[in-house]
């Protein structure tokens, strides 16, 4: 008898030592979260300007200097010049801010992973509204200087995108220098028939990167300027 | 030699029907110009039907370098008819009408007759090229502006910067006045066997359209043949608008994809204009002119 009641307490005990840590993880989460976001709300509008790279197994595409606008709450464009963009449908989550930028959803953390020499924390945002196409995203964020160094989304109709991101000298507003968009790209097929090409004789690639089908969007950027104001007519 | 040069390109230029070509390429191009300016999306959403399931296209892809694209695409296939209308003839023509004893009797030689004759049929097929780019590209460049170009192949699209594009046009259109070249040499080669101006140019017509469904067809069976057929060629100008990629996976500016496939595509077209003017010539030469 004193045998049961002392499983029941012990019992008890871990089961409030499991909530316990449960809570405080997840108010941890929530403290995160809190100030990933308050470093990304010093930003309301930027303008920045870069490179881009296309890397997409049926596109041979060369690199463009591009511009990107972004006005809070969630205004967001990338100009290229007067070319032709073709950018990953759906449009780039380019913009952490718009990630964060509602609390309309549920945080859980997944504990902690490294990436490359960084230990970061891996929290999960679920969507309390299902009405977008985001179903899931996945953050990896350094604790220490509150950045975002990679977000995962998964979205109803477009697959899954992954975003990576490397910081410098703009990570006091958590705006990366370096951006590597990844998503899922489908096949692309005309008829023979149709293009009439000129055969070179040259052997079509048996490549790995075909049947991964997927595809890359690197953006290099050189220069932000922050806040400076920016109108509605600039995202026409 | 510039003597007999001027009468032959005379007797081209003062009939009618010589302009007939010039008509017709200018109204074929604007209808094509007509068409894509009225309702061009609708063919742009086609053409780029699978690459938007995958992507968003932004930018101005119905432009100047993109519509002339099409246009030779068109036309660079039917050109070779209109230009065997006068190739056609240049010989046979004359047998026709009876006139080439009474040219033969003139102190030059059949070779120098024949020379001068196949380079007025040349200069023919060049200028109806440089009609056909004035109206394909700078006309379209004044419609439809300028911009990148999208070249869709079957299985991959090459994106060239618009500072990039109007040399390889140039290029292009070198390249196909050596392959309209090659039908006017076979054009004038027929033309030495026949009497009448109607045989030859039939056959030649006949020829390209055969060769030309062949090069293009993409059954296996016909793959073993393709590279003996001089209208496998005849496309090469294509090669100009591919790109080849850095070690970043990214596309180099100002290069082509295979020069190679393009430099033997050009010696295996004029090594058919050598061969058919030769055989002419021989022909000629030895030719009985009972007409």
């Amino acid at each position: 008898m004193k045998r049961k009641k002392i499983q029941i307490i012990s019992l008890k005990l871990l089961l409030l030592c499991c909530f316990s840590n449960y809570h405080t993880y997840s108010q941890d989460v929530n403290n995160l979260l809190k100030n990933v976001r308050a470093k990304l709300d010093k930003v309301n509008d930027y303008v920045a300007e870069g490179n881009m790279k296309t890397d997409v197994v049926f596109i041979k595409a060369p690199v463009t200097t591009v511009k990107i606008l972004y006005k809070k709450p969630n205004k967001f464009k990338l100009k290229r010049g007067d070319g032709i963009s073709l950018l990953p449908k759906g449009g780039i989550t380019l913009n952490m801010s718009s990630l964060l930028g509602n609390d309309s959803y549920t945080s859980i953390s997944s504990g902690e992973t490294r990436i490359g020499n960084t230990k970061v924390t891996v929290v999960k945002l679920l969507p309390n509204n299902d009405a977008g196409d985001v179903v899931l995203t996945i953050l990896y964020i350094d604790p220490v200087n509150y950045l975002i160094l990679k977000a995962t989304s998964t979205t109803k109709d477009n697959g899954t995108y992954q975003t990576k991101m490397t910081y410098g000298k703009y990570a006091s507003y958590g705006l990366p220098d370096k951006m590597i968009f990844e998503f899922n790209a489908k096949d692309f097929k005309l008829p023979k028939g149709l293009t009439m090409e000129f055969d070179t004789g040259e052997k079509k690639p048996s490549n790995d990167k075909a049947k991964m089908k997927k595809g890359s969007i690197e953006i290099l950027y050189s220069s932000y300027q922050i806040n400076k104001g920016l109108s509605d007519a600039d995202f026409k | 030699m510039w003597n007999l040069l001027k009468i032959e390109l005379f007797k081209i230029f003062k009939r009618p029907r010589t302009f007939i070509s010039f008509g017709a390429v200018a109204i074929l191009v604007g209808i094509i110009q007509f068409g894509l300016k009225i309702d061009g999306a609708a063919y742009i959403q086609f053409m780029l039907h699978d690459i938007s399931q995958t992507l968003d296209v932004e930018g101005k892809v119905l432009n100047g370098y993109f519509v002339c694209f099409i246009i030779l695409q068109l036309l660079l296939v039917h050109i070779p008819l209109l230009i065997t209308i006068i190739a056609g003839d240049l010989i046979s023509g004359e047998a026709n009408m009876g006139t080439l004893r009474l040219l033969l009797t003139k102190p030059v030689s059949r070779t120098k007759i024949v020379i001068a004759k196949f380079s007025a049929a040349a200069i023919y097929s060049l200028v109806l090229l440089i009609w056909m780019a004035i109206l394909a590209l700078l006309v379209s460049l004044l419609i439809f502006g300028s911009g990148d170009l999208l070249n869709l192949k079957s299985d991959y699209i090459v994106q060239l910067k618009s500072f990039d594009i109007f040399w390889r046009y140039i290029a292009a259109f070198g390249f196909a006045s050596v392959a309209m070249l090659t039908v006017a040499a076979l054009a004038f080669l027929l033309s030495v066997f026949a009497e009448n101006s109607i045989g030859p140019i039939v056959a030649t017509m006949s020829i390209i359209i055969l060769f030309t469904i062949l090069s293009t067809l993409d059954i296996p069976v016909f793959n073993v043949i393709k590279p003996y057929l001089f209208t496998t060629y005849m496309i090469g100008w294509k090669g100009f608008f591919d790109v080849k990629l850095g070690t970043d996976n990214q596309a180099i500016l100002g290069s082509i994809q295979n020069l190679r496939s393009i430099l033997v595509a050009v010696s295996v077209l004029a090594g058919h204009i050598v061969l058919f003017l030769c055989t002419a010539i021989y022909v000629f030469n030895k030719k009985d002119i009972l007409s």
